[in-house]
């Protein structure tokens, strides 16, 4: 089990309001990814969740039990944090079973369980080893590992993947995920980067200054953006956001495109322009538009490799199946 | 880097410091020697001039014979041993103390290192004016106010008495190392230890004092060093009387008061000596925590 509600939850740090009255349903074995650009509040709602930080009014309910009161170790959730946060004099062995240890487990069941972490994390060969003589992605499955061994109702991740290289990023993100398959308990995963977000979450949170602006399925809001933030916010690269006589043409104060929904067309039609940068990627290529409709200027994708100079004109016309509308206050429309 | 030439480079312009170290070393290590073996009271006509009598190990001997020598050994193990539970002890806490944070926090941890500023002869003094003075002193009032008698401190309780004035002196000191090693240790390790299901006291033991173990060491090896020879306090406060003369007490005792500078010096021999055995011991026991 381990079904979360946030209740009308606040957090001040002195007079500072950084987590206005919050609702918020995490359902049970759901992977829960909050994402946001920093300083949003993320890790302090994480923090609050784990009963690390006090809220300052509002009730959190783990299991439909107030949690509010209760200290983090009888709320029955793990984390995982940023830094890892192994304990550097102790041997990998002995961090994965302090959580045991704390519980009073016997012996036996405690190595039983630590060698199956291990052998689930692949941690077998390094279980003498002090945490400073591994490298990155295996501390990062050690602190995975102390986390998995005391069958916590939940687990919470604070941008476990930070501090490693892309490489390795895109590999733990993986077993993160397969984990998560595995053991079907719910996990609340924070994150500024929103292609973790995409790839990793069954429910993405954004947050912007400690407040929701969505929550949904990525697709959702890839698909639906809410409003202006969330639609700037998830995709990669960023939907183009259009303002003045175009986006009047279309009855809204801002019109959304992205990259891929974006043609090149032959002269005389859609929007002019001059090709700037243009990124390669070789599966597809991002050609950044100054158009003269536009202050800024706009992404356009074409896919494969396209032989296109920088400074030559260009046409290009938005497929308007896709088109984004929001009004003036960046809400959708319609 | 290091090429040939910049070795020998670096040997020649170490050169000068190498020597003057060594000269300020082995002058007096060897002066104390060559005394120890000389027959040299100067109230009797001795002096360097007149050519001083060999007397071989006779000074040693004596030395050890002396019915204060065990004495005094115990006496100096005794304050060395006493200082560092209480200062490491009492350091610790007051660590975890300075570390949280409170209101004033400036001004009190600049309170608790002000101790170490304070003359080792005047803090003895104000301690056995002030504090210990069976007649005026601060706890002879306590006492009298509780109806008991007041205690004589210094004769009656000499070493614990001599042991509390020397760790207040030294614990600002062990305060000091131990909480910027506290202010090191990252508070992840502790939310996650409260995660974990870690009590207070298990989070204290399995992260706080290991995360200290070096700085607890430090501690102890530097104390060693200087309350081996602890020798103001004593002097102002119990004159080498009622059990507290220790090794270093004794050979000021031999030199100045007997004016027996060979006899002085066989003791000093000992005393290099008692230091080297207390250091390979702690080397052994806590040294290890210095390397890794
Ligand atoms: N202990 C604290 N005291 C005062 N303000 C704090 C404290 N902790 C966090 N804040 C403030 O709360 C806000 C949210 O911080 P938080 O750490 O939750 O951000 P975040 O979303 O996790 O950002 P990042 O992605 O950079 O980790 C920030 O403006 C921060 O300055
Ligand atoms: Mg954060």
């Amino acid at each position: 089990m381990g079904r979360i509600v946030l209740n009308k939850v606040t957090k001040k740090f002195g007079d500072v309001e950084v987590i206005p009255p919050l609702d918020l349903t995490i359902e049970d074995g759901e992977f829960t990814v909050f994402v946001g650009p920093s300083g949003c509040g993320k890790s302090t709602l994480l923090r609050l969740i784990a009963g690390l930080e006090d809220v300052s009014s509002g009730q959190i309910q783990i299991d439909d039990t107030d949690a509010t009161p209760l200290p983090p170790a009888k709320r029955g959730l793990a984390m995982v944090f940023q830094s890892y946060a192994l304990y550097p004099h102790m041997s990998v062995r002995k961090n994965i079973a302090f959580p045991l240890r704390m519980a009073k487990l016997d012996k036996d069941e405690i190595t039983k369980r630590v060698e199956a972490a291990a052998s689930v994390l692949n941690l077998t060969d390094y279980l003498d080893r002090k945490p400073g003589q591994l490298s990155g992605g295996q501390r990062q499955r050690v602190a995975i590992g102390r986390a998995i061994v005391r069958e916590p109702s939940a687990f919470l991740f604070d941008e476990p993947l930070s501090n490693l290289d892309a490489a390795l990023r895109v590999g733990m993100r993986l077993e993160i995920g397969e984990l998560h398959k595995r053991l079907a308990t719910t996990m609340i995963y924070v994150t500024h980067d929103q292609v973790e977000a995409m790839t990793m979450a069954d429910k993405i949170v954004v947050l912007q200054a400690g407040v929701i602006e969505q929550v949904g399925s990525p697709l959702e809001l890839y698909k639906t953006p809410k409003n202006t933030f969330v639609a700037g916010f998830i995709g990669s690269p960023k939907m183009n956001l259009l303002t003045g006589s175009e986006a009047q043409k279309h009855n809204a104060h801002t019109i959304g495109i992205r990259p891929e929904h974006l043609k090149i067309v032959s002269a005389g039609e859609g929007w002019r322009g001059t090709v700037g940068v243009s990124e390669h990627l070789g599966s597809d290529t991002f050609i950044h538009v100054k158009c003269e409709a536009f202050p800024d200027p706009i992404t356009v994708r074409a896919t494969g490799e396209v032989d296109i100079r920088y400074g030559t004109e260009i046409h290009v016309a938005p497929d308007l199946t896709h088109l984004h509308r929001f009004d003036d206050r960046g809400l959708r429309l319609g | 880097m290091a090429t040939q030439n910049s070795r020998s480079a670096a040997r020649l312009m170490m050169a000068p410091a190498v020597v003057l170290f060594l000269g300020w070393m082995l002058i007096p290590l060897s002066m104390t020697l060559f005394f120890s073996f000389k027959k040299f009271l100067p109230l009797r006509g001795d002096s360097l001039e007149n050519g001083l009598e060999w007397v071989g190990f006779a000074n040693y001997t004596r030395f050890v014979g002396s019915s204060s020598f065990w004495p005094s050994v115990t006496a100096t193990l005794t304050i060395v041993a006493g200082v560092l539970v209480i200062t490491v002890i009492l350091g610790i806490l007051l660590a975890i103390l300075l570390d949280q944070p409170m209101w004033g926090q400036g001004v009190v941890r600049i309170m608790v290192i002000a101790p170490f500023f304070v003359m080792p002869t005047v803090s003895a003094l104000v301690w056995k004016n002030l504090f210990m003075d069976s007649v005026n002193g601060f706890f002879a009032h306590v006492w009298r106010g509780f109806g008991a008698m007041p205690v004589e401190w210094l004769s009656q309780a000499s070493m614990p008495s001599l042991i509390v004035i020397i760790s207040w002196q030294w614990l600002p000191f062990a305060t000091l190392i131990l909480l910027t090693a506290m202010q090191s240790l990252d508070s992840e390790q502790l939310e996650a230890a409260e995660m974990d299901g870690a009590p207070v006291l298990s989070r204290f033991f399995f992260i706080m004092l290991p995360h200290l173990g070096r700085a607890i060491t430090i501690v102890i090896l530097i104390q060693t060093i200087f309350l081996l020879s602890i020798f103001a306090e004593i002097f102002v406060t119990t004159g080498g009387a009622f059990g507290t003369k220790t090794l270093t007490y004794l050979i000021f005792q031999r030199v100045l008061e007997s004016q027996n500078v060979g006899l002085g010096s066989a003791g000093g021999v000992y005393a290099i000596i008692l230091a080297n055995i207390v250091a390979i011991f702690l080397m052994r026991i806590v040294g290890k925590n210095l390397d890794a």
